[in-house]
């Protein structure tokens, strides 16, 4: 795979996880403030079904099944012809489709700058602010070992 | 011969419409919000995401609700609804050794890397009843402390590097792993099948069996080498995308127990290895978990089988909660037919017995009678 290929579905990627990460709440909130296009025609639902989650044995072993979870996708078609997926946990059907459209919007390059700064950046500084809170708040109750000196010295 | 019967539609109806009345109870108390519960039953929630073998809290709480708290009844809701949904393939793998941790502590090791991190624990606590709860006063936010982001190795890769523990459960390349929700449990099982059991297995059960474990039933004198909870990335490979498409974070538990093992014919003295993961914070059921692998690999590791904690069928065949309940709550079903017919036989055995044991009282009853 070529260099530029490879950053680029590296970044559809990342900007996919974002979305999926992200609460359908804000999704919704930061797409009517940025005034994106919503217009799409859905060629797949927004439906919901199940994935079944993998794990390892031992942690890295081979894998085995731990149970379900539930999924929404969507698959859109933008005016242009432009088409957009997502797949995300839970059961928001306005946020599966509102993401694959901002796949699809994220691959035309006349939106591309408007998805990443005024859609991805500020959910991925929410989930990074997040993550940072909670790693904090994790970190002060890590036990801190100290030796009693027992004797004469 | 079985004899339809017919009736009863009106008073199924009735008592449908008392268990709602019922399960709202008092209109002056406000009614839970499913939100409510996510937040504040969570770890609630989190036993009926993982018994239910389904992740999504807000169903889970619906099934709380809807079942009165009754757990078992909550579980099987999330069954049940599984079962109605199109299944879109399984996922990647997750790394736990990716963790985003919440908690994190090894019995084993006091320094490892990345440290021992209590997270919201009720252990060290005093188990007393907080009058303040009831009361429902404010609560302290949680204090924050700046610390690097740090690597956090699963404790099974510590051990490893002195070639002293077994190492992480390998099944050969070809296996695909099997899935309990598509074909019919079949004895003995591979370790994959059996773990998948035991993730959904009812927590009571395998905590019961975990300890008999070590009150000396199978005594395979475990240590917690670690217990870990923390979100993982979900990644799912779809033929539409050219790379592994990202679904979110789900929270699990795992446990990596470390027992001792003094050897067998079939393995040199080391430490050998049980394994717990399950859906949401629930360390007690990942421990219950890791404890019975360990003691169902009994076989493998060439060690007697003597106790119902190594008994595969016995402990698979009745994990399941949902199974057990329907078949000792069908009995509370109408078996008329059924009972009259065995009351025809215990009065026939009956009859015969008195013949056989007291003839004179046979006679007398004969005599009484005409």
């Amino acid at each position: 795979m070529r260099g530029q290929e490879a950053r680029d579905q590296a970044e559809r990627k990342a900007i996919m996880a974002t979305l999926a990460q992200s609460p359908g709440d804000d999704i919704a909130r930061l797409w009517s403030d940025a005034g994106l296009p919503s217009e799409a025609e859905l060629l797949r639902g927004p439906e919901t079904g199940l994935v079944t989650v993998r794990g390892r044995i031992g942690g890295g072993g081979a894998p085995f099944n731990v149970g379900e979870a539930t999924v929404t996708r969507a698959t859109v078609r933008l005016p242009s012809g432009q088409v957009g997926h997502c797949y995300t946990l839970g059961r928001d059907k306005q946020k599966a489709r509102l993401a694959a459209i901002a796949d699809a919007l994220w691959q035309e390059p006349v939106h591309r700058e408007a998805v990443e700064t005024r859609l991805v950046a500020p959910l991925r500084a929410a989930l990074v602010e997040a993550r940072d809170r909670r790693h904090a708040e994790t970190a002060a109750t890590k036990v801190d070992f100290f030796t009693m000196v027992r004797g004469e010295d | 011969m079985y004899v339809a019967v017919k009736g009863g539609e009106a008073a199924i109806a009735n008592a449908h419409r008392l268990l709602a009345d019922r399960r709202r109870g008092d209109r002056s108390v406000p009614a839970l919000r499913l939100d409510q519960i996510v937040e504040q039953l969570a770890l609630g929630v989190d036993r009926v995401m993982s018994e239910g073998s389904l992740y999504d809290r807000e169903l889970a709480a619906l099934a709380i609700v809807q079942a009165r708290g009754d757990m078992i009844e909550a579980i099987f809701l999330v069954r049940a609804y599984r079962t109605t949904l199109p299944r879109f393939g399984y996922t990647k793998a997750i790394d736990t050794g990716a963790m985003l941790v919440e908690r994190r502590v090894s019995a084993t090791y006091k320094d490892l890397p990345g440290g021992q991190l209590l997270g919201p624990t009720f252990d060290y606590t005093h188990r007393l009843l907080d009058p303040e709860l009831a009361a429902g006063g404010d609560v302290a936010e949680p204090l924050q402390r700046e610390s690097e982001a740090e690597a956090m190795p699963r404790v099974s890769a510590i051990l490893a590097r002195e070639g002293l523990i077994e190492p992480d459960g390998e099944m050969s390349q070809d296996h695909i792993p099997g899935d309990i929700t598509r074909e019919p449990l079949e004895f003995p099982m591979a370790r994959d099948i059996r773990l998948q059991a035991l993730s959904r297995g009812d927590e009571g059960f395998l905590l019961a069996l975990g300890y008999s474990t070590q009150r000396g039933y199978a005594r395979n004198h475990p240590f917690v080498g670690e217990v870990r909870i923390g979100e993982v990335e979900l990644e799912l490979d779809v033929p539409e995308l050219p790379f592994a498409v990202p679904l979110g974070s789900v929270r699990v538990t795992e446990c990596q127990m470390v027992n001792q093992f003094k050897g067998s014919a079939k393995a040199p003295p080391q430490f050998t290895r049980g394994y717990g993961l399950v859906f949401g914070q629930s360390e007690r059921k990942a421990m219950a978990m890791a404890l019975c692998d360990r003691a169902l690999r009994a076989s493998e590791l060439g060690e007697d089988v003597v106790a119902a904690a190594q008994d595969e069928e016995f402990v698979i065949s009745h994990s399941d909660n949902v199974q057990a309940t329907g078949f000792v709550e069908h009995l509370k079903l109408p078996h008329y037919v059924d009972f009259q017919a065995e009351l025809d036989l215990v009065r026939r055995m009956r009859a015969e017995y008195d013949a056989r044991e007291n003839p004179a009282k046979v006679e007398e009853k004969r005599e009484a009678a005409e």
